[in-house]
């Protein structure tokens, strides 16, 4: 090879990092800017409302006062909602595929819940509103009401006009879209326990549920979390799952069937509509604390699962 | 059974610890089970409601004629046009840009710190409220240029695209074997060659599998069209107008208090559904043959 040709490749090599880098540093920028663009967007309810944004939970477009508390609330409580169901729904179901499953099923169940992860979440919001909460409100609410709802403090919760619609209902809606992903989370790192830790311990006769619970999850734990997070992130920043279903009020209440509002669902809903710079402004802001809170979360689950995957890349 | 075996299973079944870590482990298996079942009985509901309400409405005419006002008869065919313009698109430019920067985090980067954050960004993204994604389009471009558009509805698009390109492609570039590497630079070839034509080309079927489950992965995702590229009751084939697109239409129709809207809501609906499955499937498909 001549020099000349050494130096033409020396430059072709240069360009081709340099241009790879552009496009990964392109990822990295978008976030950026995203982050940026809901300062801006934000800039003037920050200055305007303040810090009260956060605690104030009137939201009255009309009268120019915006109090954001309301659907931040409504957005904890659905997702609470949701990652109370899911979690041990999830862990069950791992277990299943994991422990249990007859390996002639176990490709595919495992497939089944891998493609319900997939299905777009608009369907779930659709079979919601018009399959789930009819039947919620007539036989569901009732009941919960007349049961579980005449305890002292927990019963507040199962109160309200048996609608079908309402928090409780949406939560319920997100847990089913995020049990797939928690579930096939759960699972693939459940599979990353070492089989001769679990065979030592079924040698020493231990049972299913001991393995499960004394081995694979204290060697699992962080992975587990990781993905509980990760299905927090998912079920936090839902829009048309919950925006069907939810009621769409701005309304805090500790009773659970009661309408109320989430971030994402106030968007969905108000965006397109809003003409009031500050009403635009009041919602981005909206925006901007639901990208914070995800990414705190999600920042926290992709740490656990990595975590979990070096020591995996220890072990071999 | 000997004396001794029947002995000593006697013993067991009368020992109240043992006799609890059996009933326990066999209250938690049948709880798993129930748990499964739980999960599969609201799943298959769902798919039995999707399909037998979507099949009572699907027809030729959902691919002939245009979305109807409320009490007339149509179909949704702008805004299947639509949806594949914008995902078509959106895919178009979330390919190169997804591959480049995976490229870059295996065959250029590895263990620097560009590379450490490009990684930990991409996966925020990859789960990033995609509302929000939809908020951030608005105000780079529909708040600019004052107006809603098929362009913005794909590039909102193309930002949940990308990171599904860049894990995948990533994640097949790491399966490749340095000797691979090692043997194409022996022969002297520059490291554009070596990346381009031999390690990109020894995953070829894993990052056309990230292209598939990127484009099912767009294909229903409805709260970032929301504010960018709106709906268009037309046939438009204007990217730099408003657009007409599938999830959008299904958004409107399903809230909407007309039966004959809501019907067509369903059959969109079922098409959304079926197309990202599909796809799904046929990612699959394509992973296993190029592993095997």
């Amino acid at each position: 090879m001549d020099a000349a040709s050494t130096r033409t490749f020396a430059l072709q090599d240069a360009i081709f990092a340099r241009s790879t880098q552009f496009f990964a540093m392109l990822v990295l920028v978008t976030l950026l800017a995203i982050l940026g663009s809901l300062v801006y967007g934000a800039w003037p309810t920050i200055t305007q409302v303040g810090p009260k944004f956060l605690v104030d939970g009137t939201w009255d477009p009309v009268r120019r006062l915006f109090g954001g508390l309301a659907p931040l609330w409504g957005t904890i409580i659905t997702a609470t909602i949701a990652m109370v169901i899911a979690v041990p729904v999830s862990f069950g179901i791992a277990i299943f595929l994991t422990e249990m499953c007859p390996p002639v099923l176990k490709r595919p169940l495992g497939t089944a819940v891998e493609l319900l992860a997939a299905i777009p979440s608009i369907i779930y919001g659709m079979w919601g509103l018009f399959i789930f909460a009819p039947l919620f409100g007539e036989y569901v609410q009732p009941a919960l009401t007349a049961t579980v709802g005449k305890l002292p403090v927990v019963g507040t919760l199962f109160q309200g006009p048996p609608i079908g619609i309402g928090v409780l209902s949406a939560g319920i809606i997100l847990s089913v879209m995020v049990i797939p992903f928690t579930a096939s989370v759960m699972r693939d790192v459940f599979e990353t326990t070492p089989a001769i830790l679990k065979e030592s311990a079924y040698g020493l006769g231990a049972t299913t549920w001991e393995v499960m619970w004394n081995v694979v999850l204290p060697y699992t734990k962080t992975g587990v979390v990781g993905g509980v997070m990760l299905g927090l992130g998912r079920a936090l920043g839902e829009t048309m799952a919950v925006t069907f279903v939810i009621g769409n009020a701005y309304n805090i209440s500790p009773k659970l069937f009661e309408p109320g509002n989430s971030i994402a669902s106030s968007l969905a809903n108000e965006f397109n509509e809003a003409s009031d710079p500050l009403h635009l402004s009041a919602l981005i802001s909206l925006g901007l604390v639901l990208f914070i809170l995800t990414f705190c979360v999600l920042a926290a689950s992709r740490w656990m699962l990595a975590s979990l995957a070096k020591r995996e890349g220890k072990r071999t | 059974m000997s004396d001794v075996a029947k002995a000593v299973s006697n013993d067991r079944a009368n020992n109240p610890i043992y006799r609890r870590r059996v009933w326990v482990n066999r209250f938690n298996m049948t709880m798993s089970m129930a748990t499964m079942a739980f999960g599969m009985v609201f799943l298959i509901w769902i798919l039995i409601t999707l399909f037998s309400k979507g099949f009572a409405a699907f027809g030729p005419q959902l691919f002939t004629q245009m979305t109807p006002p409320p009490g007339s008869d149509g179909g949704l065919a702008n805004a299947i046009f639509g949806s594949a313009l914008m995902v078509g698109a959106s895919v178009l430019i979330a390919t190169p840009v997804g591959i480049m920067a995976g490229i870059y985090l295996v065959e250029v980067g590895r263990d620097n710190w560009v590379a450490k954050i490009t990684r930990f960004v991409n996966d925020i993204l990859l789960s990033a409220p995609s509302i929000v994604i939809g908020l951030f389009v608005y105000s780079l471009i529909v708040f600019q240029v004052r107006h809603y558009s098929g362009w913005a509805g794909a590039v909102a698009l193309a930002i949940i695209a990308v990171p599904v390109v860049v894990r995948t492609t990533e994640n097949m570039l790491m399966l490749v074997p340095n000797s691979l590497r090692e043997a194409a630079v022996a022969l002297g070839a520059p490291m554009w060659k070596v990346v381009l034509m031999v390690t990109l080309k020894a995953v070829r079927g894993g990052v056309i599998t990230g292209i598939l489950l990127a484009l099912a992965r767009v294909s229903g995702e409805t709260a970032p069209l929301l504010f960018t590229s709106l709906n268009n009751q037309f046939w438009s084939t204007d990217m730099n107008a408003p657009m007409a697109n599938l999830p959008v239409v299904i958004f409107q129709f399903a809230m909407s208090p007309y039966e004959d809207w809501q019907r067509l809501a369903w059959a969109g609906a079922l098409l959304i559904t079926l197309t990202v499955l599909l796809l799904n499937i046929l990612a699959r498909t394509v992973f296993r043959q190029k592993t095997q």
